[in-house]
C-alpha cells in the first residue's frame, strides 16, 4: 500500500510535478474563494482563453511562455476593452465574442499540422514536464500572492460584501478589484504552463466551491479549507494520471470537480442559513 | 460617545456638513444633480426628498467623495460613516452579524493586527444598541430586512464618526426595526452627530431640523414647517405625489424601478 502510495514519486519528474500542483493548489484555492465570493468566475475563465494566442506564438517562434502569457494576456486585455465599448453589443457578449475568437486563433495555430507536438499541450497543460525555472517562478507567484491576500483580506471582504459600502469603510472598489484581477491574471499566466487553458479554472473555481459549502460562515476556514482542497486534488489527479495512463491536467481538473460534487452532497441542509433563498413573504414585505 | 467627548465639535455650534452650488454628474452627461446649498451643524439631521432618480444617492456618494463635483463644492468636517441600502449586500456572504458590526473597525486596524479588544466591546454595544445583541452570531442572510438595516447602522456606530450618511434606512422595514432606528437616530443626534437622511416619507422628514427636496436640482432646503409646502412637494415629485383631502398629508408614490 505505501509502496503504491510512493512509487510514482520515485520518479523526479514526478516529484517536480508534486512540488508544483502543491504550490499552484494552495495559491489558486485561496483565490478562487475570493473570485467566487467577487463574483468573478467569467472574468477568470475569460482571462485564461484570452492569452492563449500569445501562448501558442510564444511557443512556436522559441521565445518564454512566461512571455508569451503576458504578451497574450494584454491583448486579450485589450480586446475585451475594446469589445466592451461597443453598446449596442453589450460588455458580457462583447467579452464573449474576444474570448472566443482569441481562442479559435490559438486553437487554429496549435493545431495546424506544422505546429510541434508540445504546441498542443499548451491547451491541457504539461505538469510532468515543470522545469526548474517554472517551478522557481510558481514559488515567486506563491509568496506575491499570499502576501497580497493577507494584506488586502479585510479589503477584499469589504467589497465582496457590500461594494456600495466599501468607501465609507475605508476600501476603495475600483483599486480593490483591479488589484485583485492584476493578481488573478499574474496567477493564470504562471499556472497555465502546468495546468493548461482549458483547465486550469478549474483549480481556482472547483475547490473554492467546495470550500465556502463547507466552510459555512467562516471565512478564513473557507479559504484554508479550498487551498487544502486544491492541493488535494492535484495530488489525486497525479496518482490518477500514473495508475490509469490519463492525462495529467484533464485528471486534476477532474478530481477537483469530483471533491466540489462530493462537498456538495454533504452539505449540511441548510448551511448555518447563509445561503438560504428569501422567502416569498420576505420578497413582498420588502418594497423593492 | 457623547457630545463634551468629541474634542473640537462644540455641539449645535460648528458646521459638519456643507455644499455649496454643488452639481454632479456621471461622466460628461448632464449633471443628475445641481445646484444644492445646504449646511448642517452638529447635533442636526437633514432629510433628503426626492423621487426615485432624482439625485438622492448621488449626493450620497459625492458627499463621500465617490463622484467629483462638476461644479461647486461640498465638505465634510468630520469623519463619515456610510449606511448604505441593505439590498445591495450579499446576502450568502459568509459572516455573522458581528463580523458585520466589526467591520465599521476595519478602517483603523492595521491589516498585520488583530482588531482590538476595545473594538469588539465596541461592536456588542453597537449590536445592543440596535437591539440585536442576541443575534451576534447569526449569519447576515438569515436576518430579516429591518434587522440587516440595523445591523449596518450598528457598522456605522462602530466608526464612531461625526457625519452619518443614511441611504433610505426606512426602506423595506418592519415596524420595530423602523422605530429602533429612529430612537437610535435621535440618540446619536443627541450626542452631537451631523446625520443626513435619504428618505421617501415626506411625513416622518417633518420630524428632522431640515428638509432638502432634490429632483435632479435642488427644489428647497429649510426647516419643515415652512420647506413641506405644496407647492414644494409638487415641483420635487411632479404628478407622482398624492394629497389627501384633508390637505394634512402628502404622500409620494413609489416605483419599483432603480433609476439611480
Amino acid at each position: 500500500m505505501l509502496d503504491a502510495l510512493l512509487d510514482p514519486f520515485r520518479d523526479p519528474l514526478m516529484r517536480r510535478a508534486l512540488l508544483e500542483v502543491l504550490v499552484l493548489g494552495a495559491v489558486c484555492g485561496p483565490l478562487g474563494v475570493w473570485v467566487v465570493l467577487l463574483r468573478r468566475s467569467y472574468a477568470a475563465e475569460s482571462f485564461a482563453h484570452a492569452l492563449f494566442p500569445g501562448l501558442v506564438l510564444a511557443a512556436l517562434v522559441g521565445a518564454p511562455l512566461l512571455a508569451g502569457a503576458v504578451g497574450g494576456a494584454l491583448l486579450g486585455a485589450g480586446a475585451i476593452a475594446l469589445a466592451g465599448r461597443d453598446r449596442r453589443v453589450g460588455a458580457d457578449t462583447g467579452v464573449a465574442i474576444a474570448v472566443s475568437t482569441l481562442l479559435g486563433a490559438g486553437a487554429l495555430l496549435a493545431l495546424s499540422p506544422a505546429a510541434p507536438a508540445r504546441v498542443r499541450e499548451l491547451l491541457f497543460g504539461d505538469l510532468l514536464g515543470t522545469s526548474p525555472a517554472s517551478l522557481l517562478a510558481t514559488l515567486a507567484l506563491a509568496l506575491v500572492a499570499a502576501l497580497a491576500l493577507l494584506v488586502a483580506h479585510r479589503r477584499l471582504a469589504l467589497v465582496a460584501f457590500d461594494r456600495a459600502g466599501a468607501l465609507g469603510l475605508g476600501a476603495r472598489p475600483g483599486l480593490v478589484e483591479l488589484t485583485f484581477l492584476a493578481l488573478l491574471g499574474l496567477t493564470i499566466v504562471v499556472a497555465v504552463q502546468a495546468l493548461g487553458n482549458l483547465l486550469v479554472v478549474a483549480l481556482l473555481i472547483a475547490p473554492a466551491t467546495a470550500a465556502t459549502s463547507l466552510g459555512g460562515l467562516r471565512l478564513r476556514a473557507a479559504l484554508l479549507a479550498a487551498g487544502g482542497l486544491a492541493a488535494l486534488a492535484g495530488v489525486l489527479g497525479l496518482y490518477a494520471s500514473w495508475y490509469l495512463g490519463t492525462a495529467t491536467g484533464a485528471s486534476i481538473a477532474l478530481a477537483a470537480l469530483a471533491l466540489a460534487a462530493l462537498a456538495a452532497l454533504g452539505r449540511p441542509r441548510a448551511p448555518a442559513g447563509a445561503l438560504r433563498p428569501r422567502t416569498a413573504v420576505e420578497a413582498l414585505g420588502d418594497p423593492r | 460617545m457623547s457630545a463634551a467627548g468629541r474634542p473640537g465639535v462644540p455641539a449645535r455650534v460648528a458646521t459638519l456638513v456643507e455644499a455649496d452650488e454643488l452639481s454632479v454628474a456621471y461622466g460628461a452627461g448632464e449633471p443628475s444633480l445641481s445646484h444644492v446649498t445646504f449646511a448642517l451643524g452638529a447635533g442636526q439631521a437633514v432629510a433628503v426628498l426626492g423621487p426615485n432618480g432624482g439625485g438622492k444617492t448621488t449626493l450620497m456618494r459625492a458627499l463621500l467623495g465617490e463622484l467629483p463635483a462638476r461644479s461647486g463644492s461640498c465638505a465634510l468636517h468630520d469623519r463619515t460613516a456610510h449606511v448604505p441600502q441593505t439590498d445591495r449586500a450579499r446576502l450568502d456572504f459568509p459572516v455573522t452579524a458581528l463580523d458585520v458590526a466589526l467591520m465599521g473597525a476595519y478602517a483603523r486596524t492595521p491589516w498585520h493586527r488583530r482588531i482590538a479588544q476595545a473594538d469588539r466591546d465596541a461592536a456588542r454595544a453597537a449590536l445592543g444598541r440596535v437591539g440585536l445583541g442576541e443575534r451576534e452570531r447569526t449569519p447576515f442572510g438569515a436576518l430579516s430586512g429591518g434587522q440587516r438595516q440595523r445591523l449596518l447602522i450598528a457598522r456605522a456606530l462602530v466608526q464612531d464618526a461625526g457625519v452619518l450618511l443614511l441611504d433610505e434606512p426606512f426602506s423595506g422595514v418592519d415596524v420595530r426595526s423602523a422605530e429602533l432606528i429612529l430612537g437610535v437616530l435621535d440618540a446619536l443626534r443627541a450626542e452631537g452627530r451631523a446625520l443626513v437622511i435619504a428618505t421617501h416619507d415626506i411625513e416622518q422628514a417633518r420630524r428632522w431640523d431640515r428638509v432638502l427636496c432634490v429632483n435632479r436640482r435642488q427644489i428647497a432646503y429649510g426647516p419643515p414647517s415652512t420647506t413641506l409646502t405644496t407647492p414644494v412637494l409638487e415641483a420635487t415629485y411632479g404628478g407622482e405625489l398624492i394629497l389627501l383631502p384633508d390637505g394634512s398629508r402628502a404622500v409620494a408614490i413609489q416605483h419599483h424601478d432603480h433609476a439611480h
